[in-house]
């Protein structure tokens, strides 16, 4: 993971880089020690471990709230000390856990803040306003212009997010965005940020300390301890060889069912055509692909996850599914399949 | 001699010194807002001063604190034999008195706001002078205001003793009415005096409204 960074080429493509950062506060803790890594543009990288460990003091180098006591940062291959400070914060969306609302302006004024400090004309700064209301499900006659102190958590996160994303960032910091939030509003969240982030071409830090909301949000994920920078890593070549017992630990005991919700149908099945060409490859003693494509209305679709194919297969008992797609039986997955995919990624990865 | 005896005579009283009680009105008038508002204009910048560093908020509220504990006959005694009689020593008395309330709330109505508030202005990218304009004191104006309002009504009340170094005001009826046991004076100096308090603190709770907003009209208010 630590490659030649120097390269231009790399640079091009990297949005941030950390070159063998240390932060030590002046009352001599050491926040972080020798961290290096490169998140690519358009990316979501989550920054997880236990508190203390520096993921966030890591983020907030990235706006300059924090500045590094060794190595440096950059930013679209620009050192940021080399940036205006305020110019820079203003490219990068910012949202914590506290949420931070102004609660003297309504929800409309606090989306407004990043666009008007950068000078946009009122009637561009309005319609943004509405468009963002409408992508976080708060409809503008209603909340805009309300005042934040008169809306549920949930909602509030909702208008930290859409002020963040206000004046289009290239990138957003999250610090445990959605922390202080039920569990029930908290994948709420997740899952329409999920996407939004789809949508929008921006590169995300994340800072978590719940390994779950982790593996769901990132692209990437790096996994601090105490300062240190363990493993970075995709999350399933992170679940599939975890760097220590430290990651080990901390992924928990459930890694394999946790490998299983990430792991998606759509890689594990084998599609229709070469299920039919070879029935007799399709199962161990099991159901041939004939049989299971007729009549069975247990089936799972592409973009399930393997865990749920599983706990259908166990539910009826059965070894094999269909996978539907719009109606369509675009293949078919067994027990078999998923096992061998996860030993294969473990192995080869 | 009933209340309402009393009240008719210090109505009558009031009515055919009319001339007189519109001067000492003035007089107590200007005294308050004059004192209040220099008091603004020096207390609100100091607190904003002195929250920016430690060692400044020591210096700036130890001085507003000996200010506040010092009687204003005191500081009228020790403005004395600088400034003389008349209106000016007993602007400056009011105004020192005038000045901790206002002080201690803005330091305390700045450094409530929340940090989180303020770490997200800064990390959006507002300047330190733009999260103090738009940010901290927006947020801080009902506790300032609180402080404003505390620092008239006070004022009201200590302007009476302007009299005793000939500053005027309505002590002039109420000093007098107390030496010649004339109740009706006193009252016809004391009841508007009261009046005087209530109509200023409203005054200044519409201002507050007019520059605040509504979500805040709720917020507690601290005074010091």
């Amino acid at each position: 993971m630590n490659d030649t960074t120097d390269s231009p080429t790399q640079e091009r493509s990297n949005m941030i880089t950390f070159d063998n950062v240390t932060k030590v506060y002046p009352d001599d803790t050491v926040a972080i020690e020798n961290i290096s890594f490169e998140v690519e543009r358009g990316t979501t990288t989550v920054f997880v471990g236990p508190s203390g460990c520096g993921k966030t003091t890591t983020m907030t180098l990235v706006n300059r709230l924090e500045e590094p006591t060794e190595g440096a940062v950059y930013y679209d291959g620009t050192d940021i000390q080399e940036l205006n400070t305020v110019e820079l914060r203003r490219d990068i969306g910012y949202v914590i856990q506290e949420i931070g609302l102004f609660d003297h302006m309504t929800v409309g004024e606090n989306i407004a803040t990043v666009p008007e400090l950068r000078g946009w004309e009122q009637d561009r700064i309005d319609d943004r306003v509405d468009e963002l209301l409408s992508l976080m499900d708060l409809p503008s006659e209603t909340y805009r212009d309300q005042y934040p102190t008169a809306l549920s958590g949930g909602q509030q996160q909702r208008v930290g997010v859409a002020r963040a994303l206000a004046a289009d960032p290239d990138v957003i910091l999250m610090d445990e965005p959605f922390g202080a939030l039920d569990p029930i509003t908290r994948t709420e969240l997740q899952d329409e940020f999920l996407e939004i982030q789809a949508r929008i071409d921006t590169t995300i830090l994340f800072v978590t300390h719940d390994i779950n909301e982790a593996l769901k949000m990132g692209d990437k994920i790096a996994i601090f301890d105490v300062g240190e920078l363990v493993q970075y890593g995709t999350p399933q070549e992170i679940l599939a060889n975890p760097a220590n017992d430290f990651v080990k630990q901390f992924i928990g005991a459930d890694r394999t069912l946790k490998e299983l919700q990430i792991t998606r149908i759509e890689d594990v099945m084998r599609s229709d055509e070469a299920g039919r060409e070879t029935p007799a490859t399709a199962v161990d003693g099991g159901a041939g692909v004939s049989e299971i494509s007729t009549g069975s209305s247990v089936h799972v679709s592409p973009d399930d996850t393997a865990d749920i194919a599983l706990s259908r297969m166990i539910e009826t008992d059965t070894e094999a599914l269909q996978v539907v797609d719009d109606d369509d039986v675009v293949g078919v997955v067994t027990e078999q399949d998923i096992r061998d995919y996860r030993t294969a990624t473990e192995v080869g990865a | 001699m009933g209340v309402i005896a009393t009240l008719s005579a210090t109505l009558s009283y009031l009515l055919s010194h009319f001339d007189t009680f519109l001067t000492l009105l003035r007089e107590h008038l200007t005294l308050v807002l004059v004192s209040v508002v220099l008091a603004i204009v020096v207390a609100v910048p100091l607190g904003i001063v002195a929250t920016r560093n430690d060692h400044a908020k020591r210096v700036v509220l130890g001085i507003g604190n000996i200010a506040q504990t010092v009687p204003t006959l005191a500081i009228i005694a020790l403005v004395f034999p600088l400034l003389g009689l008349g209106f000016l020593p007993s602007l400056v008395g009011l105004f020192t008195y005038a000045l901790l309330p206002i002080l201690t709330n803005t330091v305390t109505g700045l450094e409530n706001v929340d940090e989180n508030t303020v770490a997200a202005a800064r990390g959006m990218g507002m300047t330190e002078n733009q999260i103090l304009r738009k940010i901290k004191l927006p947020l801080a104006l009902p506790v300032i205001f609180a402080g404003i309002r505390t620092s008239a009504v006070l004022n009201v009340g200590t302007a009476y003793l302007a009299f005793f170094i000939g500053g005027g005001g309505l002590g002039v009826w109420v000093i007098t009415g107390i030496s010649l046991f004339d109740t009706p004076q006193l009252l016809a100096g004391a009841i508007p005096g009261a009046l005087l308090a209530i109509g200023l603190d409203s005054l200044f709770a519409l201002i507050e409204r007019y520059l605040g907003n509504d979500s805040l009209q709720d917020q507690t208010v601290v005074t010091g």
